[in-house]
């Protein structure tokens, strides 16, 4: 097909080379410089998609971000992205693209059908005819809406692109390159600031891009720019959001104009950027007017006809109408004229102006103290009906394929509003405009509405100037033109009709209307029960129009009515520039222990302890399945010995005279009257009463402890004693250090564990006199040095040998050699769960932020005098019931029956739960299941039996109830 | 995203802080009843306007700062040492 829309010259697009591409599987030409739509009105396509909610026909409405009618689907397969808007798809060679919510083609819609039943299809539609009954939600409307009112499909394969993220840092950000925006960046790099510019165009230059006359301006002012060391200018970056302390994001398509990224190349990059001082130059949004039929295809901004036909060579139609409140509208349409587009005339409400004078001169007719009344046309525009205003008598239908709308100009405040500076209003605009800021932030020009391309140029530049902390600095700048405005306010026609004051979410004034009258009368409220604004555009065209609706049912000015808050994002950001590089393996950190290569070569299956990766089990070929794998594990610490990964400990170095006397304000035992060369097993409280964590203290010396805490609290517990030790009591002589990651830690466990590491500790006597059970000393082995604490989790015989990370392995292989005759057993953190649960010990499942230490079984070691922390809230009477669920045992009263974390405990014929299993598992020890629990009454149900009732599954299973140490209650081994 | 001007460190991005909350409340006394204690861990005031409250540098010193941010604009006012007295600016 040619471009039968093209004009011969002009415009900023490159005839010399054809770029093809598809549009619904037709095959067009473009240039490079085009964007899609401009593309596609070369060929003279005007139907480019349908409404969201009413299947309306609609075709290109604008020419930049705030479009709300052309969005495609755009690429195919996983690259596949909807809502992508044709305004500012740059064309690249093989372009695909396809239209949205149709069916079964653009052209022959049957969902068009909506828009008979329009009538039910008002405000708070959804709300009304939805409501009942509750269940028909999921099934049937909920699915037939997202067929009907949806916009396009996601990709359904994981999408193959990388994304980056940037960090940066900057004296001076200046968005937008417009007249304001160059000049600001000009003169806040003249005067030595760190300047970073962002354009969300492929070019640079905003509207300078459709004003051939500032041409030569803009090239030398892109020149000055380019030729500044710390001036960094980021085309095709849209700033999307503008956070506390001057931190705005943005996002950079790097590579969405080409068909695919090229190698080592991210399809965009996400920037976070921190600036000193910020330069809103984000230009204005040209508004629409609310008349009957204002959305059928061949309807546009006026600023956008322009833009099509100087930047792009691009007739938007062959016959133009313009209707306009304002005279910038007037210059749009004369350079529409100058491309060779027929001129069916200008309808303007204003009684008489600069522009119909200069309008009549060239000889275009003016219906002056006139309005659109209507559009004729289904999918494409045929012609629009003009009528006097306030006449009451008949109207003309004016014939035209391209009806011109300016309904005067917003300054695109978004960005500034939310970095909150106020908005106020300006009578001459219609429109708000950025208050005083109160953070370093400078608004300027079409953003600070401020008018014409000179005038914004020095706005810009004194913006810059301010940016800078600079004395303001003498750039060129570009000539003045005639700033002739004269707008009058005007919003919607007032004739009946579907005038829509939202395009995309296909919102009536109407309906806004509707809403009114239904007691939405606030602005957000009216928002969200239309609709209005809600979609992918913000209502960037209609959104004041909207609230000038508002203001008129409600009888106040426009300006009383307000906005909505304006939120980031103020344009669509895709979810892979979200995500960025934090995914799958980045998405968190991996932790691994000094002895991980160990256990790989070992053939370890691993499971995750929060980022940490262990051992779950180490199977051999004999091993019928996992369970073998973990019973024969902890049958070995039973009956011989097993060596387990213990370094995901966490464990912290405490320092100082005052040491015993901190420890003993956080922990409920009392650690000053720890002997040097002894360990204690500590528990600790939250300041309410709650166990926090537990672990083991040991005392090296007078002033010099090393405290160990579970795996998952390492970093809690830590924070903990710093807080306390920082803002309770400064005072104490006291230094703390985590030494996690610096000490490796393994468990020698079992009746073999003296035999087999007495063989290869030197410098320390094992000997049980000498060492008993909580004993601490340091030793070497193999000439590494360690800390061998004499503690047991598992109830057997055991040691923790500590060692300096980089010797984990030498440690480790000795203590492997040593035990080979005792057949030593690398054991898991399955098998450690096991035997930790015969014996009756608590982990995580049991402190899991509700239990008390006397609901644990551990009110013992809670001290009765001297304070510590969580001393005196534990004592409430709530924490202190003796109907508190307690810790017990739970056996299968049928051995063999399985028993279920979560399940509930409940007695015969009741279905009051009475407590609840904390930890199963199968038992070495005993037979069968075994398992943990937290009961009320636990203590006098001892040997009776209970229901465990698993409703998820179906599931109930009789238990005796015992006690928790299922394993040597008298606690021998661990002393033999 | 806030920035904190940490005394040790300089100006850093919230996401190296932990927020620590109210920074107007000490741990009553030992000898103080439990009603104290009660208003210690609960109690809060939530002000519409300058607050001191705790971050932990987490990401970086480890120093509790104590920091006189505002709750609405979230500007921050000053940051200072956890043994520092901050004063609270007139609205």
């Amino acid at each position: 097909m040619t471009q039968g829309f093209r004009t011969q010259t002009g415009g900023r697009i490159d005839r010399s080379q054809t770029l093809a591409f598809r549009f619904d599987g037709r095959s067009y030409a473009g240039h490079p410089g085009d964007t899609l739509a401009s593309a596609l009105l070369a060929n003279g396509v005007r139907l480019v998609g349908r409404s969201f909610k009413l299947h309306r026909p609609r075709g290109i409405f604008s020419a930049g971000a705030e479009e709300p009618n052309a969005l495609a689907e755009l690429r195919g397969g996983a690259r596949r992205e909807p809502n992508t808007r044709m305004t500012t798809a740059e064309l690249y060679d093989g372009l695909e693209a396809a239209s949205q919510n149709r069916w079964p083609s653009l052209r022959w819609d049957l969902l068009s059908l909506n828009g008979l039943i329009a009538p039910l299809l008002s405000a708070g539609f959804y709300y009304k005819t939805f409501m009942w009954p509750a269940a028909f939600w999921e099934k049937v409307y909920e699915p037939l809406i997202r067929r009907s009112a949806g916009l396009g499909r996601a990709a359904r394969e994981p999408d193959p692109d990388r994304y980056d993220a940037v960090q940066a840092h900057c004296d001076v950000l200046v968005v937008g390159s417009g007249a304001a925006g160059l000049a600001a960046a000009r003169v806040a790099g003249a005067a030595g600031a760190r300047v970073t510019l962002c354009e969300q165009d492929f070019a640079l230059g905003g509207g300078l891009l459709s004003a051939p006359a500032h041409g030569a301006w803009r090239e030398a002012t892109l020149a000055a720019l380019a030729a500044m060391p710390d001036v960094t200018i980021l085309p095709r970056t849209t700033v999307f959001g503008y956070y506390d302390h001057n931190v705005v994001g943005a996002v950079e398509r790097v590579a969405d104009h080409l068909a695919q990224p090229p190698p080592h190349t991210p399809r965009q990059r996400y920037w976070t950027i921190r600036a000193r001082s910020i330069v809103l130059a984000t230009g204005a949004h040209e508004r629409l007017i609310a008349f009957p039929d204002n959305d059928r295809p061949g309807i546009m901004l006026a600023g956008a006809a322009e833009t099509y036909a100087s930047r792009f060579g691009v007739r938007a139609g062959s016959r133009a109408l313009l209707f306009a409140n304002n005279d910038a509208a007037y210059a749009s349409l004369f350079a529409l004229q100058d491309a060779g587009i027929a001129v069916a005339g200008v309808v303007d409400p204003r009684t008489e102006s600069a522009g119909a004078e200069a309008a009549r001169a060239r000889g275009i007719t003016v219906w002056a103290d006139s309005q659109v009344t209507g559009a004729s046309g289904g999918t494409a525009l045929v012609g629009a009906r003009v009528a006097r205003r306030g006449a009451g008598g008949g109207d003309t239908l004016v014939v035209a394929d391209l009806l011109c709308v300016s309904g005067g100009h917003s300054p695109a405040v978004q960005l500034a509003s939310q970095g909150r500076t106020p908005l106020e209003w300006s009578e001459a605009l219609a429109a708000h405009v950025p208050g005083p800021a109160t953070l370093d932030q400078h608004s300027a020009g079409a953003a600070n509405g401020v008018l014409g391309f000179a005038e914004a140029a020095a706005d810009g530049a004194r913006a810059g100037a301010a940016a800078a902390r600079a004395a303001a600095a003498d750039i060129p700048l570009p000539g003045a033109g005639d700033a002739a405005y004269g707008l009058l306010p005007f919003w919607e026609a007032d004739v009946p009709g579907k005038a829509f004051v939202d395009l995309q979410d296909d919102v009536t004034a109407n309906d806004i209307r509707l809403a009114h009258r239904e007691g939405y009368k606030h602005i957000e409220h009216a928002k969200r029960y239309t609709t209005h604004t809600m979609g992918t555009d913000q209502g960037k065209s209609g959104g004041l129009v909207g609230a000038a609706v508002l203001a008129a049912a409600r009888g106040e000015r426009v300006q009383d009515v307000g906005l909505p808050t304006f939120r980031p994002f103020t344009s669509p950001v895709t979810w892979g520039a979200i995500a960025g590089p934090h995914i799958g393996q980045q998405f968190a950190p991996t932790r691994l222990t000094a002895l991980y290569d160990w256990h790989v070569r070992r053939g370890a299956e691993f499971m995750d302890a929060g980022q940490w990766l262990r051992p779950a089990f180490y199977p051999i070929p004999a091993d019928a399945d996992a369970w073998a794998s973990v019973l024969r594990e902890a049958r070995a610490v039973r009956k011989t010995v097993g060596i387990c990964d213990v370094s995901t400990l966490g464990k912290i170095d405490v320092q100082g005279a005052d040491s015993a006397a901190f420890l003993d304000r956080l922990y409920t035992n009392t650690f000053s009257t720890l002997p040097v060369g002894r360990a204690r097993y500590g528990l600790m409280l939250r300041e309410d009463g709650i166990v926090f964590d537990d672990g083991t203290t040991s005392r090296l010396a007078t002033d010099h402890f090393f405290v160990t805490t579970t795996t998952a609290n390492a970093g809690p517990v830590m924070a903990h004693m710093e807080f306390h030790l920082q803002t309770c009591w400064p005072e104490l002589d006291v230094q703390l250090a985590s030494v996690s990651d610096q000490w490796a830690g393994m468990s020698i466990a079992g009746p073999k564990a003296r035999a087999t590491i007495g063989k290869i500790v030197q410098d320390l006597d094992l000997s049980d006199a000498a060492f008993p059970f909580m004993a601490v000393g340091d030793g070497s082995v193999r000439g590494c040095p360690v800390r061998v604490l004499r503690i047991s989790f598992s109830g057997e015989q055991a040691y923790e040998i500590m060692t300096p990370a980089g010797y984990a392995e030498t440690v480790w292989t000795a203590v492997l050699e040593a035990g080979e005759e005792y057949a030593i057993t690398p054991y898991g953190l399955e098998a450690l769960g096991l035997l930790r649960i015969e014996k009756g010990h608590v982990a995580g499942s049991e402190l899991n932020g509700q239990t008390t230490a006397a609901d644990l079984g551990l009110g013992r070691m809670v001290k009765k005098r001297g304070d510590f922390v969580g001393r005196a809230l534990s004592q409430r009477p709530g924490l202190t019931d003796p109907d508190r669920p307690v810790l017990v045992g739970i056996r299968p009263a049928t051995r063999h029956d399985r028993l279920r974390a979560g399940a509930h405990l409940v007695t015969p014929g009741s279905t009051e739960s009475l407590g609840w299993i904390t930890s199963v598992t199968r038992a070495v020890e005993l037979e069968g299941w075994i398992g943990l629990a937290m009961l009320r009454g636990g203590a006098a149900r001892q040997g009776s039996r209970m229901q465990a009732a698993f409703p998820m599954l179906d599931e109930t299973v009789e238990v005796e109830i015992t006690s928790p140490h299922f394993v040597d209650a008298e606690n021998l081994r661990v002393r033999g | 995203m806030i920035r904190i001007a940490c005394p040790f460190c300089g100006l850093r991005d919230e996401t190296e802080f932990a927020y620590r909350g109210d920074a107007t409340v000490s741990r009553p006394p030992a000898d103080a009843p439990i009603e104290d204690f009660h208003d210690y861990v609960y109690r809060r005031a939530n002000p519409r306007g300058w607050h001191v409250e705790w971050w932990h540098h987490a990401g970086g010193c480890r120093q509790f700062l104590k920091v006189v941010r505002h709750t609405m604009t979230h500007a921050v006012h000053s940051v200072g040492l956890a043994s520092s007295t901050q004063v609270v600016p007139p609205e």
